[in-house]
């Protein structure tokens, strides 16, 4: 198991917003987190790196417990992409050698060179290395943010809503290069959505989050409408595309 | 992870050779500045003297007083007051995440100005002598020194006090220095209100700020200081690069993000008061410099401290020399030439959409 969550609970002030979460995930997995708004799905995500402090529970990343880890170890191993990042201006390949600040002590070395270099050519962003980010385009951005987890050389990646502002090329673009890089390099991600389909279509596993608990974790081909109309109070089917699950909601058509 | 096929890209070496080629370049003009600038003035020394004097060969002994009692000390206090200035509008701009961050706009410089005006007021520590050159002279400069300083240091601690209270963003630290701008501007105007006229000339005349005030020791503090800050700031860097990022992303990378904030606060407002303490009110250095040199070689704060160090010095040893030169024999303070060269930048900035 790359990731393994027990009994996590947190709460702002008085609100509780997690209780007793548990799930795992091991490698070359996928995992999205599924939820209507406010479930708690952004919490959970920061509370695996320990931006947030869990109140109970334990956070154990390859073995090793998150919450009694100094910042510069969990970003050793943990790899956050948020959900929104601010386009300074650094060129693509500064912004990415960012990434490898829990790596450098005084200098960067040849090494985080090497590794930033390699990274852009494996995501192809190497032609546009020297450009500043804040002339590239959504997608393009938003690699540069994948990258940069990337080269923290994680064994767990964390994306917060990664596509959410992008368009429909580009979000497959990006799903399907996570899934690629989570599969290739036996690291894990765990990611949380909105679009349900897509995440049908690009996890291999989905947790659904209800009020602040685990309401299921199943594999994506293995959900089932019942679950989807519970989660979100909505009625849907689910119809499949080939061997792709599309959910389909059935209230509020077009007349 | 294995990322272990990559090789050092010549290109982007090339490119970061450029940028230590552009700091070089900025050093030698820094340098032939210097000696240009002491040899100018009521009386010019010719440059071969200059640089004689310079390396301890005396020329004469008149030379030698001119040079190494008025003319350098004046030289060097302006371009280490640049350089601590830009470098703190460097750091300040990163952490707050505001292109608009400086000494003026987190009130730091109204504290002092504030502080100056009590140490006259209260303590009588100004008051007005007329001098040949028709200045007007503080009686008491350190206790007026000593005061300003302390409201400056009161000023950053309530900012960092309240941003303890409320989590360190950028906007409550941002906010509280306009606030408290806005309550030391008050403070010295009901002071200025009371202030009888000699004293009011002094209140005034503090707060031009005037590299001639200072001599070897108040050079040596602004000096040592500044140079020990920056290397506090470029150890730093990439900190705050990932904050200019995003606080999110930064605390992605393991940055400890509020303890950075509070740190490089606390640091830059410790820089800016000593040297607004001791010399008045130098105004725009810190907010226009960065600006500038981000324009050139990029906002990476690796390359953007360093830089900023050069060219604010540049900067300011400029305007010091020519506000020296223009209306000879007056001399006049240089922060009202740097008022008059910020102003339009700053306006610029607004109309560019203050991006950084």
């Amino acid at each position: 198991m790359i990731l393994e969550i027990n009994h996590v609970s947190f709460s702002y002030g008085s609100i509780g917003v997690l209780r007793d979460v548990r799930f795992s995930v091991s490698p070359g997995e996928v995992l999205a987190i599924l939820g209507p708004n406010g479930a708690g799905k952004t919490t959970l995500l920061k509370c695996i790196n320990a931006m947030l402090r869990p109140e109970t529970g334990s956070v154990l990343v390859e073995g090793h417990e998150v919450l009694q880890l100094a910042p510069s170890d969990i970003a050793r191993k943990v790899g956050y992409v948020a959900q929104q990042s601010e386009p300074a201006r650094l060129t693509v390949f500064d912004a990415v050698l960012m990434g490898r600040r829990p790596h450098i002590r005084w200098k960067v070395s040849e090494r985080d060179l090497m590794v930033v270099d390699a990274a852009l050519k494996r995501l192809g962003l190497d032609n546009l290395a020297l450009r500043y980010i804040d002339q590239l385009s959504g997608g393009e951005f938003q690699k540069v943010n994948i990258a940069r987890a990337l080269v923290q050389e994680p064994s767990l990646l964390l994306l917060d809503e990664p596509t959410s502002s992008l368009d429909l090329k580009n979000q497959i673009e990006i799903l399907s290069l996570i899934r690629r890089v989570v599969c290739s390099h036996r690291i894990a991600a765990v990611m949380t959505a909105h679009d349900i389909n897509s995440a049908l279509r690009h996890a291999h596993k989905i947790l659904f989050l209800k009020d602040g608990m685990v309401f299921a974790v199943c594999g994506s081909r293995d959900v089932t409408a019942a679950t989807v109309e519970a989660v979100y109070g909505v009625r849907v089917e689910i119809h499949h595309v080939g061997s792709i699950p599309l959910v389909v909601p059935l209230d509020g058509q077009k007349a | 992870m294995h990322f272990d096929d990559g090789q050092v890209p010549e290109e982007y070496t090339r490119y970061i050779g450029r940028k230590i080629a552009v700091i070089l370049a900025g050093v030698a003009v820094l340098l032939g500045l210097l000696v240009v600038s002491v040899s100018l003035g009521s009386m010019s020394i010719p440059l071969l003297d200059v640089v004689r004097t310079l390396a301890g060969r005396s020329v004469s002994e008149r030379l030698d007083i001119i040079i190494l009692n008025i003319r350098l000390p004046q030289a060097l206090t302006a371009a280490a007051a640049g350089a601590g200035l830009a470098v703190s509008g460097a750091v300040m701009q990163s952490v707050l995440r505001n292109p608009l961050g400086s000494p003026f706009t987190l009130g730091l410089s109204h504290a002092a100005a504030f502080g100056a005006a009590l140490a006259v007021m209260i303590l009588g520590a100004g008051t007005m002598t007329s001098s040949n050159v028709g200045a007007v002279h503080i009686s008491s400069p350190y206790t007026t020194t000593g005061i300003a300083f302390f409201f400056c240091l009161v000023n950053a601690g309530v900012i960092i006090a309240v941003s303890r209270l409320r989590r360190s963003t950028a906007e409550v630290m941002v906010l509280t220095g306009v606030a408290l701008g806005a309550l030391f501007t008050a403070g010295t105007m009901f002071l200025q209100y009371f202030a009888d006229d000699m004293q009011l000339a002094a209140m005034v005349f503090w707060t031009f700020g005037d590299t001639a005030r200072a001599s070897w020791s108040e050079l040596g503090a602004i000096a040592v200081l500044t140079l020990m800050l920056s290397l506090f700031f470029q150890h730093n860097s990439w900190n705050y690069n990932a904050i200019d990022a995003g606080d999110e992303t930064a605390r992605g990378l393991g940055v400890r993000v509020d303890r950075v904030r509070l740190l490089g606060m606390l640091a830059t407002s410790l820089l800016t008061a000593v040297i607004v303490a001791f010399l008045g009110i130098i105004g725009f250095v810190g907010l226009v410099c960065p600006h500038m040199v981000r324009r050139v070689i990029g906002g990476d704060m690796r390359f953007l401290i360093p830089a900023s160090l050069v060219t604010g010095a540049v900067l300011l040893l400029a305007s010091d020399t020519a506000a020296r030169l223009l209306l000879a024999p007056h001399v006049f303070p240089v922060s009202v030439l740097t008022a008059f060269l910020g102003a339009p930048v700053f306006v610029a900035l607004i109309v560019r959409g203050g991006r950084r």
